[in-house]
């Protein structure tokens, strides 16, 4: 039996940002998954169930939310599911729920993924002295700063590279309401001198620290057939992990996220993603994975993909646009990030993506990553159903 | 090959705590508030039931509450459990009951404590009120526990607008985890070699990959290597990043270097830190060596030998 077809009818999220003092955790994810049954014109006892994702408990400190939010999103009597996969979490949990439908376990599922950072230190809350072993802290950008520097001597990539990738998702940030940073004077010389932080990463190519919640609205054939806007269609799925660190890793470009890559380009029948892809919303929380990602996604040969960001492929108006909506270096609700990644992918073919809208985008990619580059999620959504 | 002997493995307490912060939301805000003034908010659900303590979205239909009112201070215990040893943080230090008391005027019950002699003198159905707490300031121990009652019944809940004063928008929730750690017999024997200034790996019977710090498993064969392997005490900067955020709770200067080093004869780099040459001046393929502390159990840090670079083909797999 053919899976099931599986439509995105209905996507929310909340204006990003630093503090959400006025609202408890129930609070902000309840906003995002009004805003995505309103945009589905769906109610609750429409929905059959409900999966969520969020970064480890102790972001927040708060164990198994799964189980305080249940009333807030409307699970109460339905089958509730929480997913764990670090930072990729929120693209996983979409594909969780998504595999629901594609199962015809359930006929229409809310997915939703958030994160309180300010209820927390996500940077040194986490950051334990473990016994018997040194005490050597870096914090998340000390972690990923030494394979950008490996990525720069591998490639020879020019070092303003970083920089430009910075200034292109802050400026994209400005033309989506619901960004993060809205740095409306932020200019390329003040990101270039910007602090350094952990050489070589400065302090404008770093993702912010936010409060935030994504929700979509999964749905079958049928309910893609009542919804009152344009749906977004998957055209495929993927999920691959691998050890943190095990001898032989490529750090610069994990096998896990380039098979990955393969396996949804696969279902989706695309053999040339730079082509064939008019959008991508992938994970940057740092600048330079953006050239890096270009690689191990495919969209570049190996050691080529500055040179798509050097030369603005990758702008709003160029032939391959990267995340239109400012991305993870806009807006950083680390739970929530991935399901954003998979959700501005899928407001880009629904072309409802308002002023940060790719023109004529019919197939666009979202990715996700997290822990210490060893999970990888993605789908390719479209504006047309899957072939068969 | 030398059989790796299993000697006893190592363990040590390791708490992990963190401050935690919440925002409470208008219902939570309101309730928390008004017990500052000792006041009993609950919420009216859709269908008019209170619920105490309020929540903020109706379990039955989804639908937002906001309807708050105010119940009494007294109530009927529907079920409790003794708890003869008390822990820290509990609200009594003697034993007492975990009750579910059901305030008058509301249709869900509270939990709380209840201070009793002992388990004979508690019963469910029995008459309870709030012994409130002298000093409030706004969270759920305003209520320093329940007690024993013999007065009248509270009323039905009447309306109350939820608006205080000054009021309480959000709460610190400090969290603690007690652990004993151990780190393995793989790690404990690599621990105690390392205080006699030797590092050990262990290679995989399958991928031959010697893996510093051991692990007693390959994470990409599954297998418990059998074969302790001497490496270092050199070894190459195969790439780093120069810190400029001081760490909390760290004792190290910033600016400093955090390097990823393959010592000779391993399979993966560790991570160290480089001294004894300006941060500045540390590059990609820096032969180094440790430098260790007086009692270390480790290298303090690693510093460069003076020996030529490594050509980066010799450390290119090891990035």
């Amino acid at each position: 039996m053919t899976k099931e077809p599986v439509a995105v009818v209905g996507i929310g999220q909340t204006k990003h940002t630093a503090a959400r003092r006025d609202v408890s955790i129930a609070g902000l994810v309840r906003e995002a998954a009004v805003r995505a049954l309103e945009d589905a014109q769906l109610t609750w006892p429409d929905i059959d169930a409900v999966v969520i994702g969020k970064a480890p408990d102790f972001f927040e400190g708060v164990m198994m939310p799964e189980l305080y939010l249940a009333d807030a999103l409307g699970a109460v009597g339905k089958p509730m599911l929480r997913v764990h996969t670090a930072g990729s979490v929120g693209g996983s949990t979409a594909l969780v729920a998504a595999g629901l439908v594609a199962a015809r376990v359930h006929r229409t599922v809310l997915t939703l993924a958030f994160e309180k950072q300010s209820e927390s230190n996500a940077m040194w809350g986490l950051s334990l002295p473990i016994p018997f072993q040194q005490p050597l802290l870096a914090g998340a950008g000390g972690f990923f700063a030494p394979h950008v520097r490996a990525y720069m001597r591998r490639t020879g990539a020019p070092s303003g590279v970083g920089a430009l990738v910075a200034y292109k998702d802050r400026r994209n940030a400005l033309r989506n309401p619901y960004a993060h940073l809205h740095e409306h004077d932020l200019t390329l010389d003040q990101v270039r001198s910007s602090p350094m932080l952990w050489d070589p990463i400065r302090y404008s190519e770093t993702c912010p620290s936010s409060d935030g919640a994504c929700a979509m609205v999964l749905t079958d054939r049928a309910g893609a057939d009542r919804a009152p806007y344009p749906p977004a269609w998957m055209h495929g799925g993927a999920m691959r992990s691998e050890p943190t660190l095990f001898a032989g890793k490529d750090f610069v470009s994990p096998r896990a996220g380039r098979d990955c890559a393969a396996d949804v380009y696969r279902q989706a029948g695309i053999t040339d993603p730079r082509r064939e892809i008019d959008a991508v919303e992938m994970y940057v929380p740092f600048s330079w994975y953006e050239p890096m990602w270009l690689e191990n996604l495919g969209f570049a040969d190996e050691g080529e993909g500055w040179k798509l960001t050097e030369s603005g492929v990758t702008e709003l108006g160029g032939d391959l646009p990267v995340n239109p909506s400012g991305g993870v270096l806009s807006t950083n609700p680390i739970g929530a990030s991935g399901m954003l990644r998979f959700a501005e992918a899928a407001l880009q073919v629904r072309g409802r993506a308002g002023e940060h809208q790719v023109d004529g985008a019919r197939k666009a990619l979202g990715h996700a990553y997290g822990g210490g580059s060893q999970f990888f999620s993605m789908w390719v959504v479209a504006d047309t159903p899957p072939a068969g | 090959m030398t059989p790796a002997p299993s000697p006893q493995a190592l363990q040590a307490p390791l708490v992990v705590e963190f401050p935690f912060t919440r925002s409470l939301g208008p219902v939570q805000s309101a309730f928390l508030t008004g017990l500052r003034t000792r006041t009993v908010l609950g919420v009216r659900t859709t269908d008019g039931r209170v619920l105490v303590p309020p929540v903020e979205y109706d379990p039955v239909t989804a639908g937002e509450l906001s309807e708050l009112v105010e119940v009494a201070p007294t109530g009927t215990v529907t079920t409790w459990a003794w708890n003869p040893s008390p822990r820290r943080g509990q609200p009594l230090s003697t034993p007492f009951a975990w009750v579910l008391v059901r305030l008058d005027g509301a249709h869900t019950a509270l939990l709380h404590a209840l201070d009793a002699p002992g388990p004979e003198a508690v019963r469910t159905g029995m008459r309870v009120r709030i012994r409130w707490a002298g000093e409030r300031g706004g969270a759920i121990t305003d209520i320093a526990c329940f007690e024993p009652y013999e007065g009248p019944e509270g009323g039905e809940a009447v309306p109350h607008s939820g608006e205080f004063a000054d009021p309480v928008t959000g709460i610190v929730a400090p969290a603690r985890l007690d652990y004993t750690y151990a780190p393995g017999r793989a790690q404990s024997r690599y621990l105690r070699a390392l205080a006699d200034r030797t590092t050990y790996g262990e290679r995989c019977p399958s991928c031959r990959k010697v893996y510093v710090p051991p692990r007693g498993a390959c994470p990409t064969c599954g297998i418990a290597p059998d074969e302790q392997v001497e490496v270092g005490p050199r070894g190459t900067v195969t790439t780093f990043c120069i810190v400029n955020i001081k760490a909390r709770n760290l004792d190290i200067d910033v600016p400093y270097v955090y390097a990823h080093i393959a010592l000779d004869g391993a399979d993966l780099a560790l991570h160290a830190r480089i001294g004894g040459i300006p941060y500045d001046e540390v590059r990609m393929g820096l032969r180094v060596e440790p430098v260790w502390s007086e009692d270390g159990r480790y290298p303090d840090h690693y510093r460069p030998t003076g020996e030529p670079d490594a050509d980066y083909d010799t450390y290119k797999e090891l990035l």
